[in-house]
């Protein structure tokens, strides 16, 4: 690439990163701004902090319950996911069909449609099961909704683990269970990792199904920013520190995992 | 130790028949080779006896038991892959320990057999590397050594040295060959490389596209081919192929050129006169001669052992292999004789052989 175009797709990047850094940025100021100076036109960027919102939203709400749930439906999607998907990827890997392809395609296409599209039948699912407003439920709707990405990433990693090593532990006298425990998930650990953060951000940052399925016992983050745009009216600058205080915790920790992450969203590409 | 018998075995992958009606009976000790082109089918039999590929038609008995449903683990045979299929995340001790371990042998027994794999394998000194550590060579032991410490019935390796340079590869040919003697374990080998298959094998089944097209000792091979691939597949430089007709006792060529024949081939049933045949002569039958053909050189290869000589003899071109080495520019003429009573003669149609009756 010649210089003219290289600086023009640098600045394109940067104007990028900068629109999306903006609304956080946005966020976390009005998060220490009292309500008034939050809706002050032009906005303020020069005020006096202060950390009433933050006070009050710990006097007004559990914020820990909150946070307990999501890290426990995040944890638990997580491991089921994982427990389903990685024997499901081992077959379609090492021991496709002629339809493999055509599954993985299928299962990918279901999340194309809009969540939307099935809320009644869940929610008459969940009620019936009497699963409203637990956990339970909140973990089994993120793990089908994430499974076919899991299933999609972990293959695409397990294909990059030479079949001969599977087939090699299978004449060493390994069953399906040791080859998988014993021999593929040393290879694939990276993979596993990357599928595993990606697991935890999407659960994480659920908010459709938390808020339709939960009311308050199983109710996460996302749930709690909600309450906070609650019917009293508007309360920008208190609903911005919660939404800090939801999603404080992931950035951190898609902060610290992020160079796994770039590396298994890249699919593999990069060995 | 085992014997191996493979009976009618048919492989369909979908539409299409990769062998067809396959058998071979391999005894208890026999060290067999599989060879022929690339893509006949020798890949898939073998894992077909490892318990890799289903069993599309007939059976395999391993020790006179039908395998066919047994999965490998079951069957008691130990595999060398093409690209060793080494575990990369576990070092060299691992790896050659692996089965024992998933066997829950003991250790005292573990640590035995590995040591002493390592020992006839010369890898003592690399039991704690890890595969990427490793020669190629070294991989290539390696992966010897997890079938050795195996003790199996049978082993079956599938082009074990075709990644190696051709100096180890001529090492390992031999190391190999001496381990299968000492242990007498039967083994089952695929190659596409003759050299192999003649220098190792007790037998040799030569298949072409998913057919066995002829099996027995190397040197019964080589001395009777059934059929003109056979001919040509065994024996480096190639035997020479000319097409002729039957005249009295000879074969002639499109130029008029008389081929000689022994006696007993000449009355053959099937030699009438006027009958197209081709002719084939080994190199190595074409002798430095007087009473013989006088030949025009047109290239001189010497190979230090030998001298590989590129000959038109009566309008056809035919190599020569000579033991000795001779002092003949291009363009020159040469005297050779044919060894008569080592030529062989095929139908062109059938391709098959054609024999004195016996
Ligand atoms: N899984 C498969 N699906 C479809 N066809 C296959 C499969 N495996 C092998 N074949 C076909 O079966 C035939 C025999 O293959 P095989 O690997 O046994 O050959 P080979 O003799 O080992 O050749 P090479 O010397 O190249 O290794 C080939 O035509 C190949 O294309
Ligand atoms: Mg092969």
């Amino acid at each position: 690439m010649s210089k003219a175009p290289l600086r023009i797709a640098v600045a394109i990047a940067w104007l990028a990163a900068l629109l999306n850094f903006f609304p956080l940025a946005w966020m976390l100021l009005a998060s220490f701004k009292t309500e008034v100076q939050a809706i002050a036109s032009p906005p303020l960027f020069f005020f006096l902090p202060t950390l009433d919102n933050y006070r009050g939203i710990f006097a007004q709400q559990d914020y820990a319950s909150f946070a307990l749930n999501s890290i426990v439906i995040s944890l638990a999607t997580t491991l089921l996911m994982l427990l389903l998907a990685v024997p499901a990827a081992f077959a379609m890997a090492f021991y496709p069909g002629a339809k493999t392809r055509d599954l993985l395609l299928w299962m990918l296409s279901t999340k194309m449609l809009p969540a939307v599209g099935v809320l009644v039948p869940i929610y008459l699912l969940a009620r019936d099961l009497h699963l409203l407003d637990t956990l339970a439920a909140l973990v089994i709707v993120n793990t089908l909704s994430n499974l076919p990405i899991a299933i999609w990433m972990l293959f695409t990693f397990f294909r990059e683990t030479p079949k001969d090593i599977i087939e090699a532990s299978r004449i060493d006298g390994a069953n399906v269970l040791q080859t998988i425990f014993l021999v593929l998930l040393p290879l694939v650990l990276p993979g596993i990792a990357s599928t595993s953060l990606l697991s935890i951000i999407l659960c994480w940052n659920e908010a459709f199904w938390s808020l339709n399925l939960s009311a308050h016992n199983a109710a996460p983050l996302t749930a709690f920013i909600a309450s906070f745009s609650a019917p009293q009216g508007l309360f920008w600058a208190r609903l911005s520190a919660a939404s800090v205080l939801a999603i404080a915790p992931i950035l951190v920790f898609g902060w610290i995992s992020q160079r796994q992450l770039v590396r298994g969203l890249t699919f593999g590409a990069v060995k | 130790m085992a014997a191996v018998t493979i009976k009618s075995v048919r492989k369909v992958f979908g539409p299409v028949e990769v062998l067809h009606s396959v058998n071979v009976d391999i005894a208890d000790g026999e060290f067999v080779i599989l060879v022929g082109p690339s893509g006949c089918g020798k890949t898939t039999l073998l894992r077909m006896i490892a318990g890799l590929e289903d069993i599309s038609d007939g059976e395999i008995l391993i020790d006179g038991r039908r395998v066919n449903d047994i999965p490998p683990k079951a069957r008691d045979v130990a595999m060398v892959f093409q690209n060793y299929a080494l575990y990369p995340h576990m070092t060299v001790s691992q790896n050659m320990s692996f089965a024992l371990r998933l066997a829950h042998a003991n250790a005292a027994e573990i640590t035995a057999r590995v040591t002493k794999a390592a020992q006839i394998l010369g890898l003592e000194t690399l039991l704690e590397r890890f595969p990427r550590q490793l020669s190629g060579g070294q991989r290539q032991r390696v992966a010897m050594g997890r079938a050795l410490v195996r003790d199996p019935q049978v082993f079956l390796f599938d082009e074990p040295l075709s990644n190696l340079d051709a100096k180890l590869r001529m090492q390992m040919r031999a190391e190999i060959k001496e381990l299968q003697q000492r242990l007498k374990t039967t083994t089952v080998y695929v190659t596409h490389d003759q050299i192999e298959a003649m220098t190792m094998a007790d037998k040799i089944v030569i298949m072409r596209s998913g057919h066995v097209e002829q099996l027995g000792s190397p040197l019964a091979l080589y001395d009777r081919p059934e059929n003109l691939f056979v001919a040509g597949f065994l024996g480096s430089p190639a035997m020479n192929f000319i097409s002729g007709t039957v005249a009295d006792g000879a074969v002639v060529s499109a130029s008029g050129m008389r081929w000689p024949l022994p006696a007993a081939l000449a009355a053959a049933k099937g030699m009438a006169p006027g009958r197209r045949v081709v002719y084939g002569v080994r190199p190595e039958h074409l002798r430095l001669g007087d009473n013989g053909f006088s030949a025009r050189v047109l290239v001189v290869e010497p190979t230090g052992s030998e001298t590989q000589v590129l000959l038109d003899l009566g309008g056809e071109k035919l190599t020569a292999a000579f033991r000795e080495r001779i002092p003949v520019g291009v363009g020159e003429a040469l005297p050779v004789d044919i060894d008569t009573a080592s030529v062989h003669v095929f139908d062109p149609e059938t391709e098959k052989r054609i024999s004195p009756a016996a």
